[in-house]
């Protein structure tokens, strides 16, 4: 599985209030969602992005409430991968659960600027920039998870394997 | 291979031998938690799996209390979805109006949580459990909804970072300094995916309530949990409110730590988080003169019955500050009943504060008490993140009830030396 597109970039310690407000909760439609993704931090992120761009992000991406809207609403809006110094726990663990793939590399997450053309390939956890030649190995994620993943996320898998 | 007291439950409930820190396992559960604001997402959730009913009726709990009594028409609804299905499936424990209370005090009040158990919540600080030797940690909807119908989750086995307690702490020195401490020295990502592990002979100075609001903020430093060894003072909570069996794992003694930090309790002055982080603490005595609006004393973390003999001390025959608004939350019917036999009600109503029927409430920007633009609250709650209490531009300071109250008398960030206690 690969991914390739343009980077969105954002700080450290962004909350799961910023990615999806709670104003917005009434819904549970991913589409709905993503419309008033990251709007508290980046009021033009809808607009800008595509299908297949990839966000990068400082450490503690998705801290705060356990909402799973949050992974929800970053999947829906298009974006293939986001990369990180590091996740908070339980979105990291809900972004897996709703097929979303995230990844760990702090070198990547301080060097990949904004607007960079970056491929990702989840097997092997390398990250390549094409806009400055750089590469970098992310942490690849364990065969579990990379079904769970694989399925689009844990409901399938539990569908396909226990039910 | 030696392994820390999360590794043992954990591990035990994979049905493994052992496991060590980053391995992935699936472990059977005891309890799978849900309230008002996650359990209907998990109940939708359930129309995309093959089976729809839950594993075992007396093994979820779900617990209406962050817009109980429902404050509007959404709200309402919500709780309407989630009564409806626990009529549909017979579910045992589903608290509403009446019987309910905060989720976190709820649970081991009831006896639905106990020593070695492995339990998930979809809420974040479900990691409160810790405080009587369980595993607990917070999760979202879909981990509820798989965790209701097999039984089951998949964890990463987290490494951990033992904090030593040592000496008794001083009068006023509450389980809410302690851990508010241990967030300001390490920061809101200082135990990232890890466990907090206690120890130490300070240990046995602390209450079940102290215990339960230091796990409880496990959460606040990023931690997966945070954890108790078993003893004396455990095993009588459990004993007065079990109605199951508990078993005692303890961490080896050459367990793995990613770090050791000793705190020696005695030394601890009375401290508080300013906004809008956790980690941003101070002594009471460096805070300065700042004024403020509102008092909230209770939530998950300090309402408990011992949190309200704190507050009821201090505002006993005193009178609250002219401007301020003083809102005291039991966290459970069962803790405003005691309330109202010990006094504590009288108490509270004569200093001039409001009594609130067991809610969530203002912790979370809710209902029963939010916050202006340009407010300050001093709460006993566990977040101070940006707007939580209300407006954008409003502030919210985390402190312990005994801090809470002595503010809720001065009109600014107090501690009871100021009020000659
Ligand atoms: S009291 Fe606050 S922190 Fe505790 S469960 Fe309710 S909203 Fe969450």
């Amino acid at each position: 599985m690969n991914a390739h597109g343009t980077v969105h970039k954002y700080g450290d310690d962004v909350d799961t209030d910023v990615i999806i407000p709670a104003r917005y909760l009434n819904s549970s439609d991913p589409k709905e969602l993503a419309k008033n993704c990251m709007e508290d931090i980046d009021k033009e992120f809808v607009n800008k992005v595509k299908e297949g761009d990839i966000m990068v992000a400082g450490k503690n991406f998705g801290c705060g409430s356990s909402r799973e809207h949050a992974p929800i609403a970053i999947k829906a809006s298009g974006i293939a991968c986001v990369i990180a110094e590091t996740f908070a726990r339980i979105f990291y663990r809900n972004s897996i659960n709703i097929g979303l793939p995230i990844i760990e590399c702090p070198d990547a997450a301080r060097e990949i600027n904004a607007g960079d053309d970056v491929e990702i390939d989840f097997d092997s956890g390398k990250i390549y920039d094409r806009t400055t030649g750089k590469e970098y190995q992310g942490q690849s994620f364990p065969p579990f998870i990379q079904e769970i993943i694989k399925s689009e996320g844990l409901v399938n898998y539990i569908n396909n394997k226990k039910l | 291979m030696s392994m820390t007291m999360t590794q043992k439950i954990l591990a035990a409930h994979a049905g493994l031998e052992s496991c060590q820190a980053g391995q992935l396992i699936e472990a059977k559960l005891d309890l799978v938690l849900g309230n008002d604001v996650t359990s209907p997402v998990a109940i939708h959730a359930l129309d995309n799996f093959k089976k729809k009913e839950v594993f075992d009726k007396d093994k979820v709990a779900l617990v209406m209390d962050h817009f109980t009594p429902n404050k509007d028409i959404k709200s309402a609804e919500h709780c309407k979805c989630v009564r409806e299905f626990s009529n549909d499936n017979d579910i045992t424990n589903f608290y509403d109006v009446g019987s309910m209370g905060i989720e976190h005090a709820l649970l081991p009040e009831k006896g639905l949580v106990v020593a070695g158990d492995c339990i998930i919540g979809a809420d974040s600080h479900t990691c409160t459990y810790g405080a009587v030797g369980a595993f607990s940690t917070g999760v979202g909807s879909t981990d509820m909804a798989v965790g209701m119908v097999t039984g089951e989750a998949w964890f990463k086995v987290p490494s951990a970072l033992k904090f030593v307690l040592k000496n008794k702490p001083a009068k006023w020195i509450s389980g809410k300094d302690i851990i508010l401490t241990i967030i300001g020295m390490i920061g809101v990502d200082g135990a990232l995916y890890r466990s907090l592990e206690f120890a130490g002979d300070g240990i046995q100075y602390l209450s079940m309530d102290d215990r339960f609001s230091m796990s409880n903020m496990a959460i606040e430093c990023g931690a997966k949990n945070g954890i108790f060894p078993v003893d004396d003072i455990t095993r009588e909570y459990l004993k007065e409110h079990g109605t199951r069996e508990w078993k005692e794992y303890e961490a080896d003694e050459d367990a793995p730590y990613d770090e050791v930090y000793e705190i020696d309790l005695s030394t601890l002055t009375p401290v508080v988080a300013f906004p809008h982080l956790p980690e941003n603490t101070k002594p009471v005595k460096e805070a300065g003169d700042v004024k403020i609006d509102q008092v909230v004393i209770g939530s998950c973390t300090n309402g408990h019955i011992s949190d309200m003999q704190i507050a009821a001390d201090i505002l006993k025959g005193r009178k609250v500050a002219k401007g301020v608004r003083v809102i005291v939350i039991p966290a459970t019917q069962q803790i405003y009943l005691e309330c109202i036999e010990k006094g504590y009600l009288r108490t509270f109503v004569e200093a001039g504060a409001v009594v609130s029927t067991p809610t969530c409430g203002p912790c979370l920007g809710g209902h029963m008490g939010i916050l202006a633009a340009g407010e300050r609250a001093v709460a006993t709650t566990n977040r101070n993140f940006v707007g939580r209490m209300g407006h954008v531009d409003s502030e919210v300071y985390l402190a312990s009830p005994a801090v809470a109250a002595a503010s809720a008398i001065t009109g600014k960030i107090s501690e009871p030396a100021d009020l000659g206690l």
